[in-house]
């Protein structure tokens, strides 16, 4: 009698141990944050222009060889501009970011570019999201870090501040960096 | 007067705009609208917490809408067109999770808890009738207590 009470109250016990972890986990894990499908996948292949040279072309081949950022941003995304200074930062400590333009036209995107510095080392044009759409890009800006042979490593939603470049991925580049 | 036909105006206006995002494509046969329609239904937009990518108004929602259209007209089966966009978007828009690790908890865990919930009851209602018997049998007088409680009755 006595045991199967201590095993009920063992069940209660880790019934409720359960439900504060998951509530724990809940509260950290914000829902508006989807995991990645492309996860350790190649970054999917395309074939666009440029922002800044109207005759180039750029190729999924052009982003090999390199670990690096890409950035998925647009002119009328209020955040992208909180995320550019850092960017700018960035790219001058000798970070590698290649940019995509996403839904966006090319005059805005020029003047941008002008006004708030480009940190980019090549601007991939995306007006109409088609490779936004393959990276599986729900809203700018996005942020997927590569490895040198080209596959998606890491993918981070919304825009990167100091702090998360800090504590959240300058590691990961580091660790990519390194391999 | 005036107030039904501003009435009437409303509604028709209503009208406009629900079945805006439905109807603009021009499907090749009616099967090939009911299945952009049950598909619409039930996939999720990524940037909305809670909505079907029909019900969505978030330009992604458009963008899959779309998609879905072109594969649709290009004969792709409803699996395929899924698939496309879980490759991309991941099994946060399917609304039907597929059961594999990360989800395992997911779909048998409720099972789980009711089962071990009702075998906790069960031991506990056997065992305690288990043990209200024994008490029972405790009470009830062996042969020799009997005969003395005879003897004394008389």
């Amino acid at each position: 009698m006595s045991r199967v009470r201590l095993l009920a109250v063992f069940g209660v016990f880790l019934g409720v141990v359960l439900f504060a972890l998951m509530a724990m986990f809940g509260i950290k894990n914000d829902p508006r944050e989807l995991p990645s499908a492309l996860i350790g996948k190649p970054f999917p292949e395309f074939s666009t222009g440029s922002v800044i040279d109207a005759d180039a072309v750029i190729t999924r081949a052009d982003l090999i060889g390199r670990p690096a950022l890409v950035n998925v941003w647009a002119t009328w995304c209020p955040s992208c501009k909180d995320e550019h200074p850092v960017l700018n930062d960035l790219a001058k400590q000798g970070v590698v970011i290649y940019g995509v333009n996403y839904k966006d036209n090319i005059p805005d995107a020029r003047r941008w570019l002008k006004d708030f510095l480009n940190p980019y080392q090549l601007n991939i044009s995306d007006p109409k999201g088609t490779l936004g759409f393959d990276l599986g890009v729900y809203g700018a800006p996005e942020t997927f870090m590569i490895d040198k042979h080209g596959v998606i490593r890491h993918k981070f939603v919304g825009a990167v501040s100091k702090r998360i470049w800090r504590e959240k991925l300058a590691p990961i580049y580091q660790e990519l960096v390194d391999e | 007067m005036k107030r039904f036909i501003y009435a009437l105006g409303l509604t028709l206006a209503c009208f406009g705009s629900a079945q805006a995002s439905i109807d603009t494509y021009e499907f090749s046969s009616q099967a090939e609208r009911e299945r952009y329609r049950t598909l619409v239904e039930q996939l999720r937009c990524p940037k909305c917490q809670n909505q079907n990518i029909a019900d969505s108004d978030a330009p992604i929602a458009m963008d899959m809408r779309d998609e879905i259209f072109k594969k649709l007209e290009e004969g792709q089966s409803s699996e395929q067109i899924v698939e496309f966009l879980v490759d991309r978007y991941g099994d946060f828009v399917r609304y039907k999770p597929p059961v594999n690790k990360s989800t395992l908890i997911l779909w048998y865990g409720p099972a789980g808890l009711l089962a071990f919930g009702f075998v906790m009851v069960a031991t506990i209602v056997i065992r305690r009738r288990r043990s209200t018997r024994s008490k029972q049998d405790e009470q009830k007088l062996s042969s020799d207590e009997q005969s003395r409680l005879s003897d004394i009755l008389k």
